[in-house]
């Protein structure tokens, strides 16, 4: 499968407070961007575990990503450094296992980062197809030695 | 409680590399608060190793199952029924735990997925440290409740050694010196005429020294 006909399955996991909100403004300014999110909306990222990160991966994304507030602007004063430390874990785990840690990833933006959730979809789309598809679903690992 | 550690993913995939039907069995209890091996821990274990074998296209399927605890036959009688239907039983549990369901189940291979590191405390969510090496013959009416055996990194009975400088060990500077801790604590109590006190050496029989131990209550036992 090439590049260009390869469509990614990206779970971005938004905190109710900015991204989710940010999505909202995206599509009031109409703002274009690609079709292969899909939002699992959260009252804070301090929600998110290691756990649901895995589970996504497991049930065939390509990438994955969590959206919070900007550092120091959390609605719960710190759920988003704490969101920050469970993809770290995660992203070493998935490294650990040669899956690819760099399929998933954490983001900050305010909800009136319209644009910039509108650019980090794009990123992360971008960032997926250059990765391929998930090893589970006939992508390569890192273990094939491919240089990803 | 005691406080353990996950394996690596490798050292972990290598053990389990034979095998495509596993029950990974998380334990409820230390291991549970010290994050290493409860319910939580068998889950994220669980998904991590689905993926890895996926995506090298040998799937295996694994049942997560946790129990109460793994240090007694009542609760490990619980997956009796289940154990037939697998290859090998995964536990999560302390070496205390992983070494009695394998007792209970001697068909099946019991490999340990965490590292037993030590008895200790939780500072703060996230940081445990060790607090007892189990020696068997408590001091710490002598020493104001710090244990020199645990805290002093060359378990000395009188110390401080001259390794110690500004509270720190000489091993590790991030190590406080443990005989520093106990002045400080006796200092605090009032004590210190106790540190004047010779601790002479230490019967060690009823530590490993005296080989594997056991209590037995007798008005317990039916």
């Amino acid at each position: 499968m090439s590049e260009d006909d390869f469509e990614p399955k990206i779970v971005a996991f938004c905190c109710h407070y900015c991204a989710y909100t940010a999505a909202d403004l995206a599509g009031s300014m109409r703002l274009q961007y690609p079709p292969n999110i899909r939002i699992i909306r959260l009252p804070c990222t301090g929600k998110v575990d290691v756990l649901h990160l895995l589970r996504a991966f497991e049930d065939g994304a390509d990438g994955v990503y969590v959206a919070g507030c900007m550092e120091g602007d959390c609605h719960f004063i710190n759920g988003n450094f704490r969101a920050k430390k469970r993809v770290q874990y995660a992203k070493k785990l998935l490294d650990e296992i040669g899956f690819g840690g760099e399929r998933l990833e954490m983001f900050n933006m305010s909800a009136a980062m319209g644009t910039r959730f509108a650019e980090v979809a794009k990123e992360m789309v971008e960032r997926i197809k250059k990765l391929g598809p998930s090893p589970i679903r006939g992508g390569k690992t890192k273990k094939d030695g491919d240089a990803l | 409680m005691i406080v353990g550690e996950r394996k690596p993913m490798e050292e972990i995939e290598a053990m389990i590399e034979p095998f495509d039907k596993i029950i990974v069995l998380g334990c409820r209890e230390c291991v549970t608060v010290c994050s290493a091996g409860g319910e939580k821990e068998v889950g994220i274990l669980s998904a991590a190793l689905r993926l890895s074998r996926k995506q090298n296209g040998r799937e295996i399927e694994i049942k997560e199952f946790s129990l109460e605890r793994q240090c007694d036959h009542e609760y490990i009688e619980q997956i009796r029924s289940m154990v037939p239907n697998y290859q090998a039983i995964l536990s999560m549990a302390c070496g205390a735990g992983v070494q009695f369901v394998a007792e209970s189940y001697p068909e099946i291979p019991v490999l340990p997925a965490i590292n037993t590191t030590f008895i200790g405390v939780t500072e703060e969510q996230g940081y445990w440290t060790e607090r007892c090496q189990a020696c068997g013959n408590c001091i710490l009416h002598l020493t104001g409740g710090i244990c020199p055996i645990a805290r002093c990194s060359k378990s000395l009975l009188n110390g401080p050694c001259g390794g110690s400088s500004d509270g720190k060990c000489e091993v590790n500077k991030e190590i406080v010196c443990g005989w520093q801790l106990i002045i400080d604590r006796l200092k605090s109590l009032g004590q210190l005429e106790r540190y004047e006190e010779y601790i002479p050496i230490k019967d060690w029989s009823t530590s490993r020294d005296g080989g594997p131990r056991k209590v037995v209550r007798e008005d317990l036992r039916l």
